[in-house]
């Protein structure tokens, strides 16, 4: 966007500076499934299948119930764990942040739990909690949540002295002090946090499902897979990838708009 | 009776061989609607002895009382200007928004905010920047916000560490007036701490000269200046001479 900005002539409108991004995009996405298409068909390998027969497959798949009963609830759990995990992140984060014993306390115990890799954790989680929608909420927020707390605890130190003093002078509540000062110098790290768990978050929703669920994308990924249906694995796969990509899109657009004046500060200097 | 009364102030940062003594034990008051500046060589403390004014940093020695009462925190109708305007101000917030933050805790309804606002901009000329953000304004506008901040508080005493030090020389002359002004109009007490003696001979009604760190106050000094301020006619003026002179042999001395 800053780019096309910055390129932006007299006379060159929005409309086309976008349609112009759209279509250069546009073009490399259809050349690399071309190329996709060649290979495969080339190949000729049923593992293999080209991505002609996963598009018969998909348009299949997406137009019957099964996408419904699926992407719902694997949807409500990615979402329900990041949006927790988000949360609960900011939350500790700026305590963690804010408080500099408690954080010395417990620095080695975050350093530890945070190099534990999140699907490490599905096998505990399914004895602790059961086969369900509680085991995948649980492990992607326990995976999740990590990016966001230490980006948060980062950004939440990082508030100027002079700041401090500021609102000392002008004896800020605390409450004011927290919500006004702390967070908004923490935001843009907070985001930085969640694009990173939200990407974990997508991991490990198909992660716990294909460990253990009777729904969700990952769940039909296995069973496409058991049974050899290979169009309509791939199709479960391209539609993660494209779900993945529409969630971070939202968040890119959702950053955008909090963080405004951030970005324009960055960009004015 | 005075309102700012700095008894026997001392500090010393760290213990052992770190210790560094800023301050060394000074006295000097402050009376109600004066305008005091206190001059001193770069590092002698007077930033330390301003935090400790501010009720911001606690002394190791010595008192401050404000109003009579010994200052253990910030006073309530204190208000601080910052040398520092670009860290002090909020970034995602307009400028508007900024000199209105520190009313929110106040119990002023938003129609009283509004229009304390609106007053303290169109005091410092800012009236129009209202809806803009800090950083998109020059350094000397920042500054401004700052004051306006400070005066949309109405605080009965107004610190003001080193507030010109990072603005262009005529922007430190227009700003110099603008505190000369708002003073008059406010009815407020300043005390304006800096390294230049000529702007404090010209802002002052006494100037307090301190050492070299750790500081001591070597002399007090009345500013008797004849009319009002002019930055060409009072700076060209024999007395205005005379006293920078002997600010400046004081803290040389």
């Amino acid at each position: 966007m800053r780019a096309g900005h910055d390129r932006a002539a007299p006379g060159v409108t929005w409309a086309h500076l976008g349609l112009a991004w759209l279509v250069r995009r546009g073009l490399v996405v259809a050349g690399a499934v071309l190329l996709w298409q060649v290979i495969a068909s080339g190949a000729d390998n049923p593992f293999f299948p080209p991505p002609s027969r996963i598009a018969s497959a998909a348009a299949q798949l997406w137009l019957s119930p099964l996408l419904v009963t699926n992407v719902l609830p694997s949807l409500a759990r990615l979402l329900g764990g990041w949006v927790i995990a988000g949360m609960a992140g900011t939350v500790l984060g700026i305590g963690l942040g804010r408080s500099r014993m408690v954080a010395d306390y417990l620095e080695f115990v975050l350093a530890f739990l945070r190099t534990l890799p999140p699907p490490l954790l599905v096998p505990v989680f399914m004895v602790l909690c059961g086969i369900g929608p509680t085991m995948e909420v649980t492990t992607i927020t326990f995976g999740a949540v990590w990016p966001v707390l230490l980006n948060t605890m980062d950004g939440a130190k990082s508030v100027d002295p002079v700041t401090t003093d500021t609102a000392r002078v002008f004896r800020v509540s605390r409450t004011r002090w927290v919500l006004g000062v702390v967070l908004p110098t923490a935001l843009p790290k907070v985001f930085a946090g969640l694009r990173t768990s939200l990407s974990i978050a997508l991991i490990l929703m198909v992660i716990s499902e294909l460990a253990g669920s009777t729904s969700g994308i990952g769940f039909q990924l296995a069973i496409t897979q058991g049974q050899l249906d290979l169009p309509a694995m791939w199709s479960w796969i391209i539609l993660v990838g494209l779900l993945g990509s529409v969630l971070n899109q939202g968040l890119v657009l959702a950053e955008r708009r909090v963080l405004a004046w951030h970005h324009e500060r960055v960009g004015a200097r | 009776m005075s309102i700012v009364e700095v008894t026997d102030l001392g500090h010393t940062y760290g213990t052992g061989r770190a210790a560094h003594t800023a301050l060394g034990g000074l006295s000097f008051t402050v009376d109600p609607g004066e305008l005091v500046c206190i001059v001193g060589p770069s590092g002698c403390g007077k930033s330390t002895l301003l935090r400790c004014v501010a009720g911001l940093l606690r002394p190791s020695v010595g008192s401050v009382s404000y109003r009579g009462e010994t200052v253990t925190a910030v006073p309530a109708d204190l208000a601080v200007v910052f040398q520092d305007y670009g860290r002090s101000l909020l970034p995602w917030r307009t400028v508007a928004g900024n000199v209105e933050f520190p009313l929110r805790d106040r119990g002023l309804s938003a129609a009283e905010r509004a229009a304390r606002v609106a007053e303290a901009l169109s005091w410092v000329g800012l009236a129009d920047a209202a809806g803009r953000r800090p950083w998109q304004l020059s350094g000397g506008m920042q500054q401004r916000v700052c004051i306006a901040r400070a005066l949309a508080y109405r605080p009965a005493v107004m610190l003001m560490d080193e507030p010109f030090a990072s603005v262009d020389a005529q922007t430190r002359a227009d700003l110099e007036d603008l505190v000369l002004k708002l003073r008059a109009e406010a009815d407020m007490t300043v005390l304006v701490v800096t390294h230049d003696i000529d702007e404090s001979v010209y802002l002052a009604d006494r100037v307090v000269v301190l050492s070299r760190s750790p500081a001591t106050v070597v002399e007090t000094l009345k500013v008797d200046l004849a009319g009002p301020r002019d930055q060409i006619g009072t700076r060209g003026s024999e007395a205005f001479v005379r006293l920078r002179t002997e600010v400046a042999r004081l803290i040389r001395r």
